[in-house]
């Protein structure tokens, strides 16, 4: 028996070299390129391909106008700029700081939010430091998100939301904003609703959250509290978790109000709420944002962390932490950032909004965020030299006006799942968190194709 | 209809705490949430909790480092003022106890339990540092998503040159959050449900965890000790592995081996002869090697550090990971790589990109210009990765003649800035010394040490796989990448705990 054995070892592993050596000369391959369970995890399948690494190679041309990639090219507040330069010579602060976040960070975020949540926050337990507020999205799905589960996206959406409930291994169920334009008024963001019977009609047992991202990216819609009621009447009524994306949370403009749905009754149990630095202080690059929400959900996106990065750097936190005080204190006042940068927004978004009209289109005004879309195809552009006919209108036309006209931008069916992408495909991204000689470049390339078109 | 009752009975519950919350603006930390279906995803399950951690709800009194400024207690609430918590720093272990860290800061302690360097990172970090922040004010924006090209691009060209292979930038090498993330990066994209992962022990805490959350099934096999001449020290080399053994181990389920040299927390050097067994394995079995190499300039006595992905035939199979903490003394900066094969790393990449997309620009960019120092000095006595392992190993010789005054046994490490010390003749002396019933005794021994010896270091077994504990319960880590100071520090400790042993 165990001689038995042995022999149907030795033929076994005889049998495996054959092969290998076999299967190998066939191709023509090195023994060594081939075999190899190299084979990826499931849970990315699918996952490897992404917008923005396709994009911002196209507009990394210097000659581009680049209002594609939400990346501001306008200078973050002078403070914040200095706070970080004086840290670096600060030796503990080059070392490990706290996994879950920098004690005086998570001091600092908690005596922010707690006048908007109008309750203590304990910076420990209902609050998480992560690598942006990317990665708090990866923490809450990873945390919360279980294979088999349903989360429902609103479309259009950051991009990033399917992969990560996908890599999950959960089903994204997505539902639509809706709008049309009306005659003889401006388009506006919250002209696109969510329908509330469709979005009561996406839940059911299998439903564990939901993703809200207010202000929106792309459309720049502010939900009302009337929306934001039907949502959270939903997450209540179906048992649901609310994980709500407000990285733009202070960029809303003139007659809007950004509304955090985890202060509205019932919610705050169930919600995890996203913020980043880099949207706040336009640093994007420090890569830091932050999860806020009760403990029992809280902990589970710590535990991720602690098995993930562990800890995010400790001399950009510290210098956040002290930007923060600076703004903390003078939250009323102009000169505050939350206030300074929204008005300054305000006037480029006016800008961008009378730019193309002025080329023809109904672009849609958004009340919030730093993005503003607009329907393309009323140019009729000639794209018929651009190959590859698979792909949405919207692609063609930003390769083809980055290639043409020198400007780039994002199309808008990226932010759109296989099924929906001719749902947005007419339209297009545009970024306005951009110097004045940026959107002066801009102009210029406008005004030139308004002479070409007449 | 239960969920219904369920949901209703929070929105009551709610409603009527935000009603207290008005009055008092204070809400209970610990109140219930009863979801009808599970909460927390299963991949959690296992790794959720830290087995040394306080009890929730308790406070975590730990020493202030940076308060925040005046004003800030006529902004906030009376429970933030109250708290005065600020937190020690902690080291990035799993099973780091919270616990020791605060019994270190209540006592009077030289604490040699946290992994990281006391003293500053070198001149020409800190300045490539404040070059970075005060250079492009376009640096505070994002970059590539693998990695600031000037990054990828040196680091391409340094270790090409170490491991005797074409590296490309683009392809051969993705910029993580520490080594820390790319280990977890390197498990997401490649360890599935069911996959086994050989773990050599001891090991450093978290690959068993990343094992699991990436639903593999961790497989260890024991670096055995040797035995010594009596009265000679032990070396951290006289630990190997069994061959046999080793082979034992793999199985057609196989998917990934994690090597870590130098090892933390033995400070075991593999020798040419052993990666070589390492690599013959893996490539018969059609293994992929994850090694984790972040304390690789750290090395001593001639012994080499030898990267298994220059092995012939592991270039291919091998993911190659590094940490610019390590190496330039700044593990704040959170900046490390993974190398290895395009057809590896684009696994890599797409869960980077599906996890934290970019990693920050300036510590990347401080990170470039630290290698450019290393690469014009490279070899030379001015360059840094010659000079931080003669440095620690001064310190390394001190600790081990300084620990033997009491009693204690250091395993001399031939690299890492690490090293265990044997405390069995203490085990035989004090075998009771206080702790919880399954306490294990270097655990115990660690704690009697701050609160009467006043020194702290971390018991061994904690980077055991739990069936063997127990069977490592007598050593303790100490950590020598220390200042001058704490280690002068750690011998007025000793002296005194000297004076105080039973003749």
């Amino acid at each position: 028996m165990f001689l038995a054995q042995r022999r149907l070892c030795s033929l076994d592993s005889r049998a495996k070299f054959l092969k290998t050596i076999y299967s190998s000369k066939i191709l023509g391959l090195p023994a060594s390129a081939m075999s190899l369970k190299i084979t990826n995890a499931k849970r990315i399948e699918g996952l490897d391909s992404n917008v923005w690494v396709e994009f911002t190679k196209l507009a990394a041309d210097p000659s581009v106008v680049n209002l594609g990639q939400g990346l501001p090219d306008i200078s973050p507040p002078v403070y914040v700029k200095e706070k970080l330069s004086k840290i670096a010579a600060i030796d503990s602060l080059n070392q490990y700081t706290r996994g879950f976040g920098h004690p005086s960070l998570v001091k600092a975020l908690a005596c922010l939010y707690e006048k908007f949540y109008q309750n203590q926050i304990n910076p420990n337990k209902e609050i998480l430091v992560t690598v942006g507020a990317y990665g708090s999205l990866f923490n809450a799905i990873q945390g919360l998100i279980d294979k088999g589960d349903e989360v429902i996206i609103i479309m259009p959406f950051y991009d990033c939301y399917e992969p990560m409930v996908r890599m999950a291994g959960a089903t994204p169920v997505f539902i639509p904003l809706r709008s049309k334009p009306v005659d003889g008024k401006r388009w506006s963001s919250s002209d696109w609703t969510l329908d509330p019977q469709e979005l009561a009609s996406k839940f059911n047992s299998k439903t564990k959250a939901i993703i809200l991202n207010t202000p929106h990216n792309p459309i720049g819609k502010v939900y009302t509290k009337e929306e934001l009621q039907v949502i959270a009447d939903l997450c209540i009524k179906n048992d649901t978790l609310c994980i709500s994306d407000e990285v733009y949370e202070w960029l809303v403009y003139t007659g809007n109000k950004h509304l955090k749905i985890a202060t509205f009754p019932g919610m705050w149990e169930r919600t995890i709420t996203i913020g980043s630095a880099g949207k706040t202080f336009s640093v994007t690059g420090w890569k830091l944002g932050w999860s806020i929400g009760p403990n029992h959900l809280i902990k589970h996106l710590q535990t991720v962390q602690q098995n993930s990065v562990y800890t995010c750097a400790t001399p950009l936190q510290e210098a956040l932490a002290q930007a923060f005080w600076i703004d903390i204190k003078r939250m009323d006042d102009p000169e505050c950032y939350f206030n300074s940068l929204p008005k300054e927004l305000e006037v480029k978004r006016d800008r961008m909004v009378h730019l193309l009209e002025s080329l023809g289109l109904k672009p849609i005004v958004p009340d919030g965020g730093y993005f503003i879309i607009a329907d393309v195809s009323l140019l009729d552009a000639d794209l018929s030299d651009m190959k590859d006919s698979n792909e949405p209108y919207d692609y063609k036309f930003v390769k083809w006006m980055t290639k043409n006209k020198k400007l780039s931008a994002i199309p808008v069916s990226a932010f759109c799942n296989e099924e929906t992408k001719l749902q947005f495909e007419k339209f297009v991204r545009f970024c306005f968190i951009k110097k004045d000689s940026t959107l002066d470049a801009a102009e210029e390339i406008i005004k030139a194709w308004i002479r070409q078109k007449s | 209809m239960f969920r219904n009752v369920a949901a209703i009975y929070l929105h009551l519950a709610g409603l009527l705490q935000r009603k207290k919350a008005g009055t008092s603006l204070t809400r209970c930390l610990h109140q219930t949430f009863a979801m009808a279906k599970r909460l927390q995803a299963r991949r959690l399950d296992g790794i959720d909790h830290n087995p040394w951690a306080l009890e929730p709800g308790s406070p975590v009194p730990v020493t202030v480092k940076h308060a925040p400024p005046d004003f800030a207690s006529q902004l906030c609430s009376q429970q933030l003022r109250d708290s005065g918590q600020v937190t020690s720093l902690f080291e990035p272990q799993q099973f780091q106890r919270v616990e020791f860290s605060r019994m270190a800061s209540e006592y009077d302690v030289v604490n040699l339990g946290q992994g990281f360097p006391d003293f500053p990172p070198p001149d020409f970090a800190v300045q490539a540092f404040q070059l970075a922040l005060s250079s492009d004010f376009m640096l505070n924006q994002y970059t590539k998503a693998f990695g600031y090209p000037p990054l990828t691009e040196i680091l391409a060209s340094f270790f090409g040159k170490l491991l005797g292979q074409e590296i490309d930038p683009l392809k051969n090498v993705l910029v993580t959050v520490g080594a820390y993330g790319a280990l977890f990066t390197a498990f997401q994209a490649l360890v599935d449900e069911g996959d086994e992962v050989i773990i050599i022990e001891p090991f450093f805490d978290c690959y068993e965890p990343m094992t699991l959350m990436a639903g593999g099934r961790p497989v260890f096999v024991t670096l055995k000790l040797s035995p010594t001449q009596d009265g000679e020290l032990d070396s951290a080399s006289n630990w190997q592995l069994d061959p046999t053994e080793l082979a034992s181990k793999f199985t057609s389920r196989t998917k990934a081996l994690v090597l870590n040299t130098p090892n933390n927390p033995l400070g075991k050097v593999f020798s040419e002869a052993e990666l070589e067994l390492v690599a013959s394995l893996c490539q018969q079995h059609d293994v992929i090697c994850i090694s984790d190499e972040v304390y690789q300039w750290l090395v001593y006595d001639g012994h080499q550090h030898i990267s298994i992905a220059s092995l012939p035939g592991m270039w291919e199979r091998t993911l190659t990971i590094g940490s610019a903490g390590k190496s330039f003394s700044a593990t704040g900066w959170k900046v490390g790589w993974a190398l290895g094969p395009d057809r590896l790393l684009k696994h890599l990449r797409t869960v980077h990109q599906n996890t934290i997309y970019h990693c920050p620009t300036q510590g990347q960019a401080a990170v470039a210009q630290s290698f450019q120092h290393e690469q014009a000095h490279f070899g030379q006595a001015s360059s840094y990765f010659v000079q931080l392992p003669e440095a620690v190993l001064r310190s390394r010789d001190h600790m081990v003649r300084s620990l033997q005054s009491v009693g204690l046994r250091p395993v001399i490490p031939q690299g890492s800035y690490f090293l265990i010390a044997d405390i069995s003749d203490f085990k035989s002396k004090m075998p009771d010394l206080p702790g919880d019933a399954e306490e294990p005794y270097d655990s115990r021994f660690v704690k009697w040490m701050i609160r009467n010896k006043g020194l702290a270091a971390i018991p061994a077994s904690i980077f055991y796989s739990m069936p063997h504990r127990k069977h490592f319960d007598h050593y303790v880590r100490f950590c020598f990448v220390k200042d001058e100071s704490t280690l002068q520090a750690m011998d007025e400790k000793l002296q005194r705990w000297k004076t105080e042993l039973r003749p």
